[in-house]
């Protein structure tokens, strides 16, 4: 078998050589993954598919949701139409093989950033900028008096199996010398149910999921999200680390989105704002934004103006949080540290020049 | 020369595994999921409900697989002898002189083995199980005390004085504890294999000849004499065979732990699999550790065949 071994490590030195060849030509950007999508005329986006507020079906048997606008906005960046993204629900066992096997093109899961998920030697992601700051809480029945973690001792908590969510509150506990028993659910239905049948003292995930859960409760106003906060959880899209260009397309679509919150720029007024680009040159700072001058679009593969094209579908990402996951939505979460950073928020985008 | 097209054909079935394995190999490389099983070492940081053996966070990954395939093996054991006992009863009952129970054993079989095992251990968590009431609410038997919480039983306490179920401050303490999720993904499997099982019993007794009942009948032995001493025994080989299966297949149904919240080892394997991304290794580890306990259940089950068979000379 020498020739197959040879062959075999031979293999990866070509494709590596054939990467570097393709990048020192420099003429725009060799990214795999963007021709395919574009061959194949659609994003395939994987999404939570059940999560109120992130990704979940509307009424109208319509994706609506967070992560969902996160796809619909690459998709319009890419493709020029958000709507031509096919969604795959996943569950947080499926995701990262489902994306490292190149099932779906873009991982926007309420997944959180983490060294192991990100590097090389772990699951080797590459993450996008975050798009909802998070945390981890715990809900409990506001009839039975629990206050926090200490009161939770010898109780059992129910807890979504293999997430972060798992290992954070194992972490808290064993911190505090607090002896109880996890509850694991491979989907979230099941843990509710459990957790509604009163099986559980206690239930524990990102703060935001309960909220939205809590929302699609019989008695939203007979659970209580305790105070506490255990952990971070930045929760962000994902793409493979082998194909950094579409990596960085992605990225900077959704950075777009964050500073056009920043300028002012809605869904309503995108296109009079590319009028008023257009008609003054002085405005260097919106002309380029927009498209309208320089080749941003260009040195990501994508069109020139694909910041109009991620806006006009989806707004910006001020008004994608408030739709699915604020004040316009079921959940009423406040913007709170999810504010740009003009407010004191963490919402920050690096300038676009 | 047929050890020469042998050979050949030998030959060429080991190039060809060789070759997927290498395709494998470097397809695995190229997508940074080459085999590595150094992280097994890695503390495993999770927690666990229930272990048969003792198990903590700090405690590293191969434990954590260790303890889950444990919990396996206790589900699967005490399954095999609930469904054994509870399919023999209703297999033999299908012969009972009595009609209601020859009826109700009919009825058992066709309603159970006609619903989806998944269906049935929802079924028996969240709308049986999960319905008891807990503290002085709940369902009190003699000796054994169901609650949401969990099963209480009575068994010997350390100083071997015999302890029922006692209800302290709203909290039942007994010897005995089993959750509510083992409770419910063992009555499922017991009672789901138990009626595959009943119809292997009832083909085995339904093979054995009529004249044997007649002849132990004229000879004066009760029906359960008859039953115990003339049919089984004869029975048992056309059983055997039939059983292996059934003991095969209760051990891969009880991956389906996951429905009712019970940590087996598939669950383990699921959050070792989400923590650390190794996903292959982890699914190599799954099938071999199902493929070995299902190996080692048919191994003995075909030994025991050995032994009841009839010995000719």
């Amino acid at each position: 078998m020498g020739w197959l071994r040879r062959f075999a490590t031979a293999l990866p030195l070509v494709s590596v050589l054939t990467l570097l060849g393709c990048a020192s030509e420099g003429s725009g950007v060799q990214s795999q993954k963007m021709a395919t999508i574009k061959a194949r005329g659609s994003l395939i986006c994987g999404t939570d598919g059940k999560l109120p507020g992130f990704g979940s079906l509307g009424p109208d048997g319509r994706y609506v949701g967070l992560d969902v606008d996160t796809c619909r906005a690459v998709a319009a960046a890419v493709l020029g139409d958000g709507e031509k993204v096919e969604f795959r629900d996943l569950n947080p066992s499926e995701r990262f093989a489902a994306l490292s096997s190149g099932e779906v093109d873009l991982l926007a899961r309420n997944t959180t950033m983490t060294l192991s998920r990100d590097a090389a030697g772990g699951n080797g992601l590459s993450f996008a900028p975050t798009t909802f700051y998070d945390g981890q809480g715990v809900m409990v029945p506001a009839a039975s008096g629990l206050a926090d973690l200490k009161a939770l001792a010898g109780k059992p908590v129910c807890v979504p199996s293999g997430t972060t969510s798992e290992l954070n509150l194992a972490d808290r506990m064993r911190e505090q010398g607090i002896v109880y028993t996890p509850l694991k659910f491979q989907t979230l239905d099941q843990m509710y149910t459990a957790y509604l049948s009163g099986r559980c003292a206690a239930v524990s995930t990102d703060r935001s999921q309960l909220a939205a859960q809590r929302s699609t409760f019989p008695q939203p106003k007979a659970h209580t999200v305790l105070p506490v906060v255990m952990s971070k959880e930045p929760l962000t899209p994902a793409t493979i680390n082998a194909d950094p260009a579409w990596a960085d397309a992605v990225r900077w679509t959704l950075f777009a989105l964050m500073q056009a919150e920043e300028m002012g720029i809605t869904q309503a007024n995108v296109a009079a704002k590319v009028a008023e680009a257009k008609a003054n040159p002085n405005q260097a700072d919106l002309r380029r934004f927009l498209g309208v001058e320089g080749d941003f679009g260009r040195q990501l593969g994508l069109p020139a103006d694909f910041v109009v094209r991620a806006i006009g579908a989806v707004g910006n990402y001020g008004e994608m949080f408030e739709r699915n996951l604020g004040q316009m939505s079921k959940l009423k979460l406040e913007r709170g540290v999810n504010r740009l950073w003009t407010q004191g928020g963490l919402i920050y985008s690096p300038p676009f020049r | 020369m047929p050890w020469l097209i042998q050979a050949a054909v030998g030959l060429v079935v080991l190039v060809l595994v060789a070759f997927l394995l290498g395709n494998l190999v470097r397809n695995l490389t190229q997508a940074g999921l080459l085999l590595t099983w150094s992280w097994l070492g890695n503390p495993a940081g999770f927690e666990m409900a229930e272990t048969a053996i003792p198990f903590d966070a700090a405690m590293p990954y191969w434990r954590a697989l260790l303890a889950g395939l444990a919990n396996t093996l206790k589900v699967v054991l005490a399954g095999l002898v609930g469904a054994t006992v509870l399919g023999t009863l209703v297999g033999t009952a299908s012969f009972s002189s009595n009609g209601l129970l020859r009826r109700l054993a009919r009825v058992y079989v066709e309603l159970i083995r006609n619903i989806p095992l998944l269906l049935q251990l929802v079924f028996w968590y969240f709308v049986v199980f999960l319905a008891l009431p807990n503290g002085a609410a709940a369902l009190q038997l003699p000796g054994v005390v169901l609650a949401k919480a969990g099963l209480y039983l009575s068994w010997f306490d350390p100083a071997w004085q015999w302890q029922g179920p006692q209800l302290i401050n709203g909290v039942w303490t007994a010897p005995l504890r089993i959750t509510v999720e083992f409770a419910a993904l063992l009555t499922g499997l017991v009672i789901y294999t138990g009626a595959f099982i009943a119809e292997v019993v009832r083909g085995g007794v339904a093979s054995v000849p009529k004249g044997q009942w007649e002849a132990a009948n004229s000879l004066g032995f009760s029906p359960l004499q008859t039953l115990t001493r003339i049919v089984l025994p004869q029975a048992l080989r056309v059983i055997v065979p039939g059983l292996n299966s059934q003991y095969i297949s209760l051990a891969k149904s009880s991956s389906l732990a996951v429905a009712c919240g019970y940590t087996d080892l598939y669950s383990v394997a699921e959050t070792t699999l989400n923590q650390t991304g190794r996903a292959v290794e982890v699914v190599v580890i799954l099938l071999g550790s199902y493929l070995v306990i299902d190996l080692v259940i048919s191994g003995l089950m075909n030994g025991l065949n050995s032994l009841v068979q009839l010995r000719e000379r």
